[in-house]
This record gives structure tokens, C-alpha cells and sequence, in this order.
């Protein structure tokens, strides 16, 4: 008798989702675990894996389709079943418990931009998370970092409930390795290279990476401003003001850039906005929220350095470091990773001349960092030893014009070439 | 098939065995003229003679000790001890003999025996003759310990205590002889350690056995109203210890009560749960609730008897206090 798979039911919230493609065909054989569909929900791209070891007999749903939770979308039995018998609607009626153990096979792969989730996410708990040895194990399986996840039980004890209950924000992990930051390759190192074609698939971080920034750069068109920085007194300050501190506490350039960008974004609410295409309107954030772009284990993430402009320098290197630490052991928090409204992209350390980067929607722009190098220079009718480091900002053009992103850059200079006004504050 | 008491069903499969192997002989206290003193026996003195169903003085050891020289030397008996409470008397010929000498003697003699007692209380017999020790004759290891809460268990149970060569102490409940239940009339056995689920259900498992599986029944019946569906496992043999059914239907559930008749400390529940933490420990859920007897001598005083002893509304509660 023939197996229906239900639209999942992902959050306590979620009342339908857009099918947005089929993996398996009609008539292909699909196994317990293999990744039958796309689907969408307001806040994730989600695949739904197959509870079912057979032969997708019928999709009950065409691709683009909204379909209520639990309502079914594909049939799974032996082939050549007689669908009759087995018709939606006749179907076994599952009991809510078995349907909860269903929803732990599904994997989510989170490809929105943080804040949506995590506004509504539990805070994290201090100290030591009570849980269940099942629900740890769990927690494990699926990637669930306990201390977002609310116990239910006794003394507030995380159990198997809450895990699967849990399942609708278990995006705010997966933050960790797809955010919606322009696709760029992951630092790893390079692997040994092998004289043979081969194809492997995809890792779902790569493809919803590659969704995302498909959309990106398809729907927003982008315009490119570049700009070259006298950075010779930033590294003299830099060096300066490390002398003074603790190994642990040493600014970085980046740290430079990112509360110049905040102090200079006060000028540019428009490049601190994001566009509502809906409703045909512009979204001017009341936060300067300066994302940092951070290579992780298979891809990024944006860490988000709150109310930049408000902060101090020190303030905004002792966040960036606790974030970028936590994002690389696979520890980062919501407020880690929600709420950026501008995002930098440094590629300094790789001596890099210059790239642009892709916009990190919804947002109106992003500043990309090249590498401070020494270079030949004109000063007053001489050549001489200067050191230029160079930006090039990435506007969306439904936003904003190439002016404004030229006269951004050009104000960011004072900041970046008078570094001790960056130190003031 | 009929549907009989669990005394009928004991005393069919005694009957049925003796007839089969005539090495098979009763030896106790009351079980000859009397008919034994739960009418276990009764008809057969008349039937199988004194030489095979034979009165013996109140005299644990004796007993014992009789029954192990006959099994050494080739018969099958079958040593009634009228309360477990009384096999302390015998205790050092059963733990020290019985269960040690074919692994004492390189395995030259085997001691084919059964002890036939009754276990448990509530019938206000006083502190002394109320008792539930299953478990600390399941300690032993060369001894086997059946204790069964059906009459097709018991019957099948039995018959397979009298055909193993292995010394087998086979645990009655003193509540349970007026129970029915459906029992096959054909001769069958079964395996002696072997855990048997009694009732499927998927919320929470329940690992129980002799008495208490009655009572655990009617827990699940109340919980079922409540929507709880209840697993039932029941542990039939103490030792050796069958984990598997336990295991798979915890893996299932999450959450487990173990309910005994005796006492908690060092109990049945101690043992399948510390079993369980081991063995299945990434599938725990909540804590293992254990229901057993209050730790106190046992009131001979009714109302206090039965506030002592494990009722359905502890079970339930235990349950509601894991799910």
C-alpha cells in the first residue's frame, strides 16, 4: 500500500509552503533518506527528505505550488502499485506522535537572511543546558545547538518533544554555514588533486549559496564604485595603539574599516536601507548594524557588529573577535548572525589588488576590501613610497545611484585616512 | 482454548510431566495427603502414590537437601517450599549447593531440579511470611529464577523448569492462583529466559512481571482513557535477565517504569534500569521511574498492608511523572 509524504510542518507558524522543486521524478526509485523536494517556506528553503524506501508513484503537487501544511504531496509505494486503494485522503491516518518522528528526518537548509528567525528564537540559556541523553543525541544528529532550544520538562529539561518541536528554528544553526552572503569560495586548504573527472554532488551549503546569490544578482542589479585609500596613517596608528595593548586585545585593520563604514553610514541612510519590493517602498533601518563577512568550515557567514556607530573601537574588536571564535567552532548565537544592514568583505590578508562582491539582500550595499599594499605614489610632483589599499562598493541600483556610492566612498576616506578620529570615540 | 486459573495451570503441567517422565517426583510440606497448601497438588497422592508425591517434615533444609541428592543421582524433583519466606531455611543448600555443583565439579553431575515456592504478600500474613526476595535469589548465578504473571507462562514455564538440567527456582504469586487466562491444552513449553511484550504500546514502557503484571494491566487500561498508550514487558525469568525486548521497546518509547512487588533498594528496578542507562542510554528520554514496595516490614494491619505494597495508583502516577 502506497506511503503519503505530507507537506512538513516546520514551525509553529508555518501554514503552507511553496513546493518549489521536485528532485525525484515520477516512477524513480527513491530511498529512506534521499532528498525528495525543495520547499520554501516564508523564512527557509527546506529539502524534505523521503520517510519511504520505493517508488514515487505520484506527485501530488506540480512544482511552484502552495500547499497547506500536512496536506500530501507525493505518494511512495512499490512500482506498478494500484493507487486506488492507497488514494490521499484514504490513507492510513498517522497518529501525531508518529508524524513528530517523521519530521526528524528533514533536513533544513536555511538560506534567508537571519533576522527573521531569530527575532522570534528562545533565548539562550546560561551555563549548563539540562537535557535528556535522547535528546542530546538528538541534538547531535541533527545539529541543534541545545542552548537555543527551550526545555519543557521537569526543572526546564530538554527532551525529545522539545528537539522535534524544535525543528521549525532549526535554521538559526544552519545560519552558521549558509547565510545569504555573496558565494565566494571557502578558505580551506587545498585538497590533493586527483587526475580523474568525477562528479559529486553539490553540498547543500554550495547550492543554497547558489541560490541565493543567483537571486541576488538577478533581481538586484549592481553597480560597482571603487576607491583607493591612503592607509599609510591607519597602520601607523594601528601599530601604534597595539604597542599599548595585550596580545589578545591588538586591533586589526578590519576593525578600522568596519567603525569607519558604521560612522560614515550615519551620512548614508540609503546605503543603511533595504528595499520592500511588495510594497514599493524603501525600509531605512534605524540601526547602523555593520556585518563582517567570516570564511567557516564549507562557506561563510556574516557576524553582525551591532549599533557600529556607537561603539568603540575596542568595543567593535572585542565583539568581532568573540563572534568570529564562536562562528568557527560552530558555536554562534542568533544575535551573532541577525540584523546586519551593511555588510563589509575583506579579503586583505590574501593579497588581494581589489574584487567586488555580491549584495547581501536585503540589503542596499556592501563594501569590499582589498589588500593594503606599499605602491608608488605622487605627492606633490614626487614619487614616493605610499601605502593604498583599495574598496569597491556594490550598490543596488533600485536603491540608490552611483553618486552616492562615490560620494560614500570618498567620506569613508576621511575616517580611514585620518584614523585617529576612529580612536576618538 | 480454556481458560483456567493459574492453579489449574501449574497443576496440569506438574501432572502432564510426571506422567511423561516418571524420574519427575513432588517432595514438600502438606503437598501429599493435604493436597498442598495452595491445593496446587491436590489428587495427585492419590493418583501418583506416596512414592512420588511425598510429605516431608517442616524442614526447609531437609527438603533442599533431599531434593539435590535425588537430582544428583539421576531423578527430577520437585521441592515444594510452602513461602519463599521459608527458603532462607534452606538458603545455603540453594545458593551454595544447587547452584554450584555441576560448576564446582567440572561439570561431572548436573542437579535437574525445581523449587516450587510462593512469593508476595497481601493477604495478611505478617511481616515474616509476606515477602517478595525474587531478587536476591536471582543474585546467584548457576541457579535460574522464573516468576511468571500468566497461567499459559506458568504452565509453559514450568514445563520447561522440569526439563532443564539446570536447578530452577520457579517464583508463584500468592495473588495470582485464582487468575484466568487462556491456556493451551497442547503440551508446550516456553524457553526459560525470555522477556515477553504483554501488551504493545508505543507512549512508555512498562517492565514488570509475576503480580505486578496484573496490576501494571490495569494501570495501562486507566492510562489508555488518558489517551497514554502503555508497552508492557514482562521479565518472566529474573535470571537470566532477557534485556532485548526490554531494550527494543525502550528504544521506542523513551521512558520506562519498572514495577516490582519487593522492595526498591537493589531491586528489580535497580537492575533493568541500570540495564537500560548501559545499554540505551542515547535514547533516554526522562528519568526511569521505579514503583515498588514501601521499605518497611509489612503491616500485618490491612489498610497498611496494601498503602505498603505497590497499588495501580502508584503505577499511574509514575507514568504521569515520566511522560
Amino acid at each position: 500500500m502506497a506511503q503519503i509524504v505530507n507537506m512538513p510542518k516546520l514551525g509553529f507558524d508555518m501554514a503552507e509552503g511553496a513546493l518549489v522543486r521536485w528532485v525525484i521524478n515520477e516512477g524513480d526509485h527513491v530511498s529512506k533518506g534521499a532528498v525528495l523536494a525543495e520547499i520554501e517556506t516564508d523564512k527557509a528553503t527546506v529539502e524534505v527528505e523521503s520517510t519511504f524506501d520505493g517508488v514515487l508513484l505520484r506527485q501530488l503537487v506540480s512544482q511552484g505550488s502552495i500547499v497547506p501544511v500536512n496536506d500530501p504531496i507525493a505518494m511512495i509505494g512499490e512500482p506498478g502499485e494500484d493507487l486506488q486503494n492507497s488514494a490521499p485522503g484514504r490513507a492510513e491516518k498517522k497518529t501525531p506522535v508518529e508524524k513528530e518522528l517523521e519530521k526528524e528526518n528533514i533536513q533544513i537548509t536555511l538560506t534567508e537572511p537571519a533576522q527573521v528567525l531569530v527575532s522570534q528564537g528562545p533565548p539562550i540559556s546560561q551555563g549548563k543546558t539540562l537535557a535528556s541523553p535522547l535528546a542530546r543525541s538528538m541534538a547531535e544528529d541533527l545539529g541543534i545547538d541545545l542552548r537555543l532550544v527551550h526545555g519543557t520538562g521537569p526543572g526546564g529539561r530538554i527532551t525529545k518533544k522539545d528537539i522535534v518541536s524544535f525543528q521549525p528554528k532549526k535554521p538559526v544553526q544552519e545560519i552558521t554555514k549558509t547565510t545569504s552572503f555573496p558565494a565566494k569560495p571557502s578558505f580551506e586548504a587545498p585538497g590533493t588533486f586527483i587526475h580523474e573527472t568525477r562528479t559529486v554532488p553539490l553540498p547543500k551549503l554550495r547550492a543554497a549559496i547558489g541560490r541565493r546569490m543567483t537571486e541576488a544578482k538577478q533581481q538586484a542589479p549592481h553597480f560597482y564604485v571603487t576607491h583607493e585609500y591612503d592607509v599609510g596613517a591607519l597602520i601607523d596608528r594601528r601599530k601604534e595603539v597595539n604597542s599599548l595593548l595585550a596580545e589578545e586585545d591588538k586591533l586589526s585593520v578590519n576593525d578600522f574599516i568596519v567603525r569607519a563604514v558604521g560612522l560614515t553610514l550615519l551620512e548614508f541612510p540609503n546605503l543603511n536601507a533595504s528595499l520592500d519590493v511588495k510594497n514599493s517602498s524603501v525600509v531605512f533601518h534605524g540601526e547602523i548594524n555593520v556585518g563582517v563577512a567570516v570564511a567557516v568550515e564549507n562557506g561563510l557567514l556574516t557576524i553582525v557588529n551591532r549599533n557600529t556607530d556607537q561603539k568603540s573601537i575596542h568595543q567593535i574588536s572585542a565583539g568581532l573577535k568573540g563572534m568570529v571564535k564562536r562562528a568557527r567552532d560552530g558555536k554562534v548565537r542568533p544575535e551573532d548572525i541577525e540584523g546586519s544592514t551593511f555588510t563589509v568583505s575583506n579579503l586583505g590578508m590574501f593579497d588581494v589588488d581589489q574584487f567586488v562582491a555580491i549584495i547581501n539582500p536585503p540589503e542596499a550595499a556592501i563594501l569590499a576590501i582589498g589588500s593594503g599594499k606599499q605602491v608608488p605614489v605622487v605627492v606633490n610632483n614626487e614619487v614616493r613610497i605610499g601605502t593604498r589599499m583599495k574598496a569597491t562598493l556594490s550598490v543596488d541600483h533600485r536603491i540608490s545611484d552611483g553618486v552616492e556610492g562615490a560620494r560614500f566612498l570618498q567620506s569613508l576616506a576621511k575616517y580611514i585616512e585620518e584614523p585617529l578620529r576612529l580612536l576618538l570615540t | 482454548m480454556a481458560r483456567i486459573t493459574m492453579r489449574e495451570a501449574i497443576s496440569k503441567a506438574l501432572w502432564e510431566e510426571m506422567e511423561r517422565d516418571p524420574s519427575v517426583f513432588i517432595l514438600g510440606e502438606e503437598v501429599g495427603v493435604w493436597g498442598g497448601s495452595y491445593a496446587v497438588t491436590k489428587g495427585f497422592y492419590d493418583h501418583f502414590g506416596a512414592e512420588r508425591v511425598k510429605d516431608t517434615p517442616i524442614a526447609e533444609s531437609a527438603i533442599i537437601g533431599a531434593a539435590i541428592g535425588a537430582a544428583l543421582t539421576g531423578l527430577r524433583p520437585i521441592a515444594e517450599i510452602m513461602t519463599i519466606n521459608f527458603a532462607f531455611s534452606a538458603f545455603d543448600h540453594i545458593v551454595n549447593q544447587a547452584a554450584k555443583l555441576h560448576h564446582m565439579f567440572a561439570g561431572q553431575m548436573k542437579v535437574p531440579m525445581v523449587i516450587r515456592t510462593v512469593s508476595g504478600g497481601g493477604r495478611q500474613l505478617g511481616a515474616t511470611h509476606s515477602q517478595t526476595p525474587d531478587v536476591i535469589f536471582a543474585h546467584f548465578p548457576g541457579l535460574k529464577v522464573v516468576a511468571p504473571g500468566t497461567p499459559e507462562d506458568a504452565k509453559g514455564l514450568l514445563k520447561s523448569a522440569i526439563r532443564t538440567d539446570d536447578p530452577v527456582l520457579f517464583i508463584e504469586s500468592a495473588t495470582l492462583y485464582q487468575v484466568r487466562g487462556e491456556v493451551p491444552e497442547a503440551d508446550f513449553e516456553i524457553p526459560i529466559g525470555k522477556s515477553k511484550i504483554q501488551r504493545p504500546g508505543k507512549d512508555i514502557t512498562i517492565v514488570t512481571y509475576s503480580k505486578m503484571l496484573e496490576t501494571s494491566i490495569k494501570a495501562a487500561d486507566l492510562l489508555a482513557k488518558e489517551g497514554v498508550d502503555v508497552e508492557i514487558v514482562d521479565l518472566r525469568t529474573l535470571r537470566p535477565l532477557d534485556m532485548e525486548p526490554v531494550l527494543d521497546s525502550f528504544k521506542k518509547t523513551n521512558r520506562a517504569v519498572i514495577v516490582e512487588e519487593g522492595w526498591r533498594s537493589y531491586g528489580v528496578g535497580a537492575e533493568v534500569a541500570a540495564r537500560i542507562y548501559e545499554e540505551a542510554f542515547d535514547f533516554v528520554d526522562a528519568p526511569i521511574q521505579r514503583v515498588a514496595q514501601k521499605e518497611v516490614p509489612l503491616p500485618y494491619n490491612q489498610t497498611l498492608e496494601q498503602l505498603a505494597l505497590p497499588q495501580v495508583d502508584d503505577i499511574v502516577n509514575a507514568v504521569r511523572e515520566v511522560l
